[in-house]
């Protein structure tokens, strides 16, 4: 790898991130993927991947994030959604050509899908 | 697994867990002598003697959320069915060195995969942790130090969507190179 290409990338990434940090250090919504073994097992690799190209494709702010083993290996993959004021969603066996739908109805539409939903935790504060 | 780079993925999942916070990862495939080798370094919590004795019993983990551990003794068999072998050293309060080695060329060797998206997933994890990586085939060599990646940063995250496209394109292109260098 040229390291200096690379510096030069970084410096003018930096300037552009930097930009719209505040933007995105304030958006409320947050997905969890579990990336335990029996979840990297059943694909949440991917799924995760799945998502951040949805994200991408649809220009949403979200932030991204994954997390070990939470002890629901049947229902691997987990993808967990919170949003400020809302319930947090936990939906179970979320293959990667579930994504869209996923993305579509619950952050863009606001519906939770409710055949998908395996744990619910009531809106926190 | 389907793929190195799952059992790559799990193996760094387990020191993050262990509150590692730099990572080393070297993967060097050696064409000439048939060996393909994966050392992952922690400077996690590290395992008492005991502990490593029983992390590669599938029946043996110190998570209280399930009640078999799987992820270690996954990866050994998948070595020692390629005539390899994973090896743990291991100290309290310094961290752990994991060391699994295949026979490259072995019908049953999985294929590395995705190392790209492997990485992301360690580095969107929720506690902050640094990936030094380097891959060699045959003596060409890729690297890429995530802490030097944050430095040039500032105060931007390395999970800002900008620099996270950043980081899978530049392992992706860097280890396509890799691959199949230019004559
Ligand atoms: N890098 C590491 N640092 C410290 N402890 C580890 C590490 N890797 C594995 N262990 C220990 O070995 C146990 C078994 O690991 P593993 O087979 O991956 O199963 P699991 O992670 O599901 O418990 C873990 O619970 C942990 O106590
Ligand atoms: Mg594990």
């Amino acid at each position: 790898m040229p390291k200096l290409k690379t510096l030069e990338d970084l410096k003018k990434l930096r300037e552009e991130a930097q930009q719209d940090l505040k933007v995105r250090l304030e958006t409320g919504t947050k997905i969890t993927v579990g990336m335990g073994t029996c979840g990297i097992a059943a694909g949440a690799r991917e799924t995760m991947h799945a998502i951040l190209e949805e994200l991408k494709k649809r220009n949403i702010e979200a932030h991204v994030t994954t997390v070990g083993c939470i002890g629901m290996c049947v229902k691997e993959p987990l993808v967990d959604i919170e949003q400020a004021g809302k319930p947090r969603i936990t939906y179970g066996n979320v293959k990667p050509d579930m994504v869209p739908r996923l993305i579509e109805e619950h952050l863009i539409k606001g519906n939770v899908v409710e055949e998908w939903v395996v744990g619910r935790l009531p809106t926190s504060q | 697994m389907r793929e190195l780079s799952l059992h790559i993925l799990d193996a760094l999942e387990n020191s993050v867990e262990a509150g590692a916070t730099r990572i080393e990862l070297l993967i060097e495939e050696d064409l000439q002598n048939d060996i393909l080798k994966i050392t992952i370094k922690d400077n996690g919590r590290g395992m008492s003697e005991e502990v490593v004795k029983k992390a590669l019993d599938p029946f043996f983990t110190t998570r209280t959320t399930r009640h078999v551990g799987l992820g270690l003794p996954l990866f050994a068999a998948a070595a020692q069915q390629c005539n390899g072998e994973l090896r743990i050293q291991s100290q309290p309060g310094i961290g752990t060195t994991l060391e699994v080695t295949f026979q490259h060329s072995h019908i049953d060797r999985a294929p590395l995969g995705d190392m790209a998206t492997t990485l992301l997933a360690v580095l969107m994890s929720e506690r902050p942790v640094d990936i030094y990586y380097k891959h060699s085939i045959d003596g060409r060599t890729f690297e890429l130090d995530t802490a030097e990646v944050r430095q040039e940063l500032g105060t931007v995250p390395l999970s800002h969507p900008l620099v996270r496209e950043w980081l899978e394109k530049t392992l992706r292109e860097g280890l396509a190179a890799l691959r199949q260098p230019e004559q």
